[in-house]
Order: C-alpha cells, then sequence, then structure tokens
C-alpha cells in the first residue's frame, strides 16, 4: 500500500511540517507590521510607504477569539466529502502578531469542546482528496495539555 | 446647523421576491417619493442612483438607467456603489450637489432584484481572491455572523433565547409594515426550532436576499422654506468613514484581521456612528428609534453598543428591559429590519432612512415610535464602506 500524497491546498500558504506548521506571512522591513495573507507590494500601515517584505513563518499558537460551525455544506469551491460531515471553525488571536486568524478546527472537535479564550495550535489536515492526493489545509486544534 | 438638507419625499418599492427588472421597482418607489415630495420630475435637478451589481450595464449606470426611464429631463446625474452601503453613498453624493449650492432639489433611488438560483462564487482555482479561498475553506457568510453571536455567549452571556427574541420582537414590529416581504409574526418556539445554520445562529435568524427600492427627495432648506416645507425631516448627518489600520474586527470575505503588532487596533464600526454624532452635534442619548444592519439577528446586539445606545457588553440587558421594542425607551428597527425585508443591497440604506422619514413625521401607523425626534441608521458594504445617517425634526 503506497501513501497518499501530500499536496498544500493553497500553495504557499503554510509550511508543510507536519509536526510544526507555520502559516506564512510578511513582514514589512519598514515598520515590522505582520500580513497574512503575504503582502508583497506595498505596506498598508497609513505611516509607512514600505514596499520591502520579508517572508515570516507567524506563530503556530493563540487564544480563541471565537468560534462557530458550518452545520450545511458550503457552495462550491469547497469540496465536500459524501455525505457531508459538519466542522467547527475557529477564530484564533495570534498574540505576537495580534491578529486573528480564522481556519477550521480538527476533525472530531465541536463547537462543545471550544470556548473564547481556549489556547489552540495550528496542524495539517486533508482539506479534500483529488483522486489519491490528499491536498491539506491549516486548521486550529485546542493545545495539548493547556488549561481550557 | 448649514449642514443640513431636508427630506422633502420618501417611497418604496414593497420588497418581495417578484422577478421583475429592477428599473420597475426603481421608478414605482422614485414616482411614490416624488408624490409625497409634492416636487414635479421635471424640476428635479440631480438624479443620484445606487448601483446595482446583479442587472447588467443598466445596473451599474442605475442613475442614469433611472432617469431614463422617468424620461429624460437634462438633470444632472451621478451612480455610486458601495456595496450594502450604496444608498448612503448616493445620498450623500446628492446631499454634496445640494450644499455646494450647485442644484437645489435631487432625487436618490436604489433598487435590486434578487438573482435566479444560487450566486455562487467564479470557478477556478483563485487563490489570490480571499473570497474564493474561504469559500474552498467552507467559510461562509454565516461563519462571520456566528463568530459575532457566539464571542457575546462566552463573554457577555447572551443566549439563544436573547437572539430568538431579536427575530421575535423584528417579525412583530414588521408585521405592521406593508413594505416589508415578511409580516409573518414568530413565536420563541418556531425560531428555536429552525434549523441550526451556523451554530448558534438559527435559520429564521439569518436575512434573506429580496427584491425592492426606495428613493428619497432632498432639497435645500432654502427650497424646501420655497413651497412651505420649512419643517420638513432634516438629514443632520452622513457617515460614510472608512477603516483605520489597524482594523480589528473580523471582516466578510477576509481570512485574518489586519495585525495590530505595530500600530493600534481600530474597531471600524464603532467608527461609523461617532462620525455621524459628530456631524450632527448629537449623542446617542438623543436618538429615539435606530435602524441597524441585521444581517443575521444577533447583530443587532452589536449594533446597539456600536450606536451608543449602550454600554458595550450590555446590550443583553437593553435588550431583556423592552427598551428596544415599540413602546420602549429606544426602539431599534421598528420597520422589522432585514429581518422582515431582506437585503436589497442598493436599496437597504435607503430604506432605512425612509422609515426614520415617516417616524420622525408620525406617520409610521401601527408602528410609530411616539415622539421621535432623532434617528440613526447604520448600515455596512463590504470592503470598508460604512454608512450611517441621522435624521432629525
Ligand atoms: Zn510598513
Amino acid at each position: 500500500m503506497t501513501e497518499a500524497k501530500r499536496v498544500p491546498a493553497i500553495e504557499g500558504w503554510y509550511t508543510m511540517d507536519q509536526a510544526q506548521p507555520h502559516l506564512l506571512g510578511s513582514r514589512c522591513t519598514s515598520c515590522g507590521t505582520y500580513f497574512f495573507p503575504k503582502q508583497k507590494q506595498f505596506c498598508r500601515n497609513p505611516a509607512c510607504e514600505g514596499t520591502a517584505f520579508d517572508d515570516v513563518p507567524l506563530s503556530r499558537t493563540g487564544r480563541i477569539w471565537s468560534y462557530t460551525n458550518a452545520s450545511y455544506q458550503p457552495p462550491e469551491p469547497y469540496v465536500s466529502p459524501d455525505p457531508f460531515v459538519p466542522f467547527a471553525i475557529a477564530a484564533v488571536e495570534l498574540e505576537k502578531e495580534r491578529m486573528i486568524v480564522l481556519g477550521q478546527v480538527v476533525s472530531g472537535t465541536g463547537v462543545e469542546k471550544l470556548r473564547v479564550g481556549m489556547p489552540m495550535e495550528l496542524v495539517l489536515e486533508t482539506l479534500h482528496k483529488e483522486g489519491e492526493t490528499d491536498k491539506v489545509i491549516w486548521k486550529w486544534k485546542p493545545l495539548a495539555g493547556a488549561r481550557s | 446647523m448649514s449642514g443640513e438638507v431636508a427630506i422633502l419625499g420618501v417611497g418604496m418599492h414593497p420588497w418581495g421576491k417578484w422577478g421583475r427588472n429592477f428599473v420597475e421597482y426603481g421608478v414605482h418607489a422614485a414616482r411614490a417619493a416624488l408624490a409625497d415630495s409634492g416636487v414635479r420630475w421635471q424640476d428635479v435637478q440631480f438624479i443620484s442612483g445606487a448601483a446595482t451589481m446583479r442587472c447588467g450595464y443598466p445596473g451599474y449606470v442605475a442613475g442614469a438607467t433611472f432617469a431614463q426611464a422617468l424620461g429624460w429631463q437634462g438633470a444632472q446625474v451621478n451612480t455610486s456603489y458601495a456595496a450594502c452601503a450604496s444608498g448612503s453613498q448616493a445620498l450623500a453624493a446628492a446631499r454634496s450637489k445640494i450644499l455646494s449650492g450647485e442644484c437645489e432639489v435631487a432625487l436618490v433611488i436604489g433598487s435590486d432584484t434578487t438573482p435566479k438560483g444560487f450566486l455562487a462564487p467564479a470557478k477556478g482555482y483563485r487563490p489570490d481572491d480571499p473570497d474564493w479561498v474561504r469559500f474552498y475553506m467552507g467559510i461562509t457568510n454565516p461563519t462571520y455572523f456566528a463568530l459575532y453571536a457566539r464571542r457575546r455567549m462566552d463573554l457577555y452571556g447572551a443566549t439563544e433565547q436573547d437572539f430568538a427574541a431579536i427575530k421575535v420582537k423584528s417579525a412583530e414590529h414588521g408585521s405592521a409594515n406593508p413594505n416589508a416581504r415578511y409580516r409573518k409574526k414568530f413565536t420563541m418556539e418556531e425560531v428555536l426550532g429552525s434549523n441550526m445554520v451556523a451554530d448558534p445562529l438559527r435559520l429564521f435568524e439569518v436575512c434573506a436576499t429580496s427584491d425592492g427600492a426606495a428613493a428619497i427627495v432632498i432639497s435645500s432648506l432654502e427650497y424646501a422654506r420655497k413651497i412651505g416645507r420649512a419643517k420638513a425631516v432634516r438629514v443632520a448627518a452622513i457617515s460614510t468613514v472608512t477603516p483605520r489600520f489597524a482594523s480589528s474586527e473580523v471582516e466578510m470575505p477576509d481570512i485574518a484581521t489586519d495585525s495590530a503588532a505595530v500600530v493600534e487596533g481600530h474597531s471600524f464600526r464603532a467608527s461609523i456612528a461617532r462620525k455621524a454624532y459628530e456631524e450632527a452635534g448629537l449623542g446617542p442619548e438623543d436618538v429615539s428609534a435606530a435602524e441597524v444592519y441585521d444581517l443575521a439577528s444577533p447583530m443587532e446586539l452589536d449594533w446597539c453598543e456600536y450606536l451608543g445606545l449602550c454600554k458595550p457588553g450590555e446590550a443583553e440587558a437593553l435588550l431583556r428591559s423592552g427598551a428596544t421594542r415599540i413602546g420602549g425607551r429606544i426602539p431599534v428597527n421598528p420597520s422589522g429590519g432585514l429581518a422582515c425585508f431582506g437585503e436589497a443591497v442598493p436599496a437597504q440604506a435607503l430604506a432605512q432612512v425612509c422609515e426614520l422619514t415617516w417616524q420622525l413625521r408620525g406617520e409610521a401607523g401601527p408602528r410609530q415610535v411616539q415622539g421621535a425626534k432623532v434617528g440613526i441608521t447604520a448600515n455596512q458594504g463590504l470592503f470598508g464602506h460604512a454608512s450611517s445617517v441621522i435624521v432629525k425634526r
């Protein structure tokens, strides 16, 4: 049996390190502001005219700002398993970057297990399959061992 | 104040799902507003349309489309687009023309028709488009509304009953509104028994998409006096502010907020009314009624706070006290709001002004807010468009 091929569902938005994945943002070299998705051409800080950016991995942990779920199958381009399986969604605030990032919550974790303020970590999971290939996306997962 | 203009006439086409051309609704609303104003169409010097993106080229040039439909008469023309805030921008354009002295009387129109079938995002693999990315990840519009509702539950103790009570209240208000699409009253059991869409949001708490139109005739105060309408309701402020970086609100269709690591975060929604109050020289304590942007019922709670009707975290108490229902201290959405109308994008910000004008004139019939003197609207268009209008008498 061969292992399914894993490729990013969205190229260049996160590292494919299965153990310690990071979202990939950019940081203005003039004022230090972070951007996700990456900003590459001009800084959006109104007091900055920066045009140079470094690619930076963002913090891979943060706290829940809020959460919900998808009880119904979303429309395309979402690719649904058959039958559709509801999933939770979390908006997680990264402390260092002071930025809230949305993402699905790992499969098997429903809203009843989530709370505002709960520590979460970034993981990779399959968003959908395309033939034998797993299209992988970032997801939020309750941080193991952390107090909720 | 010198920055004011008079609202001479308001009119609407009833909201619904009629499946007809948007021009037809727009003309209907315009004729109703003109009749209400006593101004002849031939005397209108500026026509300001709110664009629709759903009806092809005539929708992109809505101002001219309406002018032609009403009969070309040489008026100057404008068309505005700002998503759900388009109506306020069309109104602001007309007000500027009047305040600059370029014209005395203007007609503002917004109208829309719902597309047939489901409006899906464009096909293909388009990772550079944040709207495509979030749909690809299964993040739909109700996701965003639900995130705000859930946060209130965890932080302020909002309950599912509170959210359902808002829907019940809106339906009660809207049941007495002949322009509303949905006039059925709801019980708590019906709302709480409807399917969960995005936890904690239920189906009956999310607004629909509708056909509808609204129109407004405004003039200089001088013109109003000249035609014997010195006491007409006035537009005291229009806020069309954009966000300030770093915008700290989770906004549809974004996947992430701005980073506030270097520049302090700002609440865009709180800034919308602040500008309107400043311009009008009024404050939340002066407001008699508010029309707010209830894409989903729980959002009414957030808007009560953004408008300063109560302190952050106190909107649930305000709701439970009965203050926000007609007959209460500060009725919110006496029209029934989007819960009863559904969204008709270019028309909805104008419909809010129509409602408050009727309220301030004492012409709102069974949904009248007694003694209403000042009204405020709140609306928000995607991609950084604010909309808040203050009317007073
Ligand atoms: Zn910069």
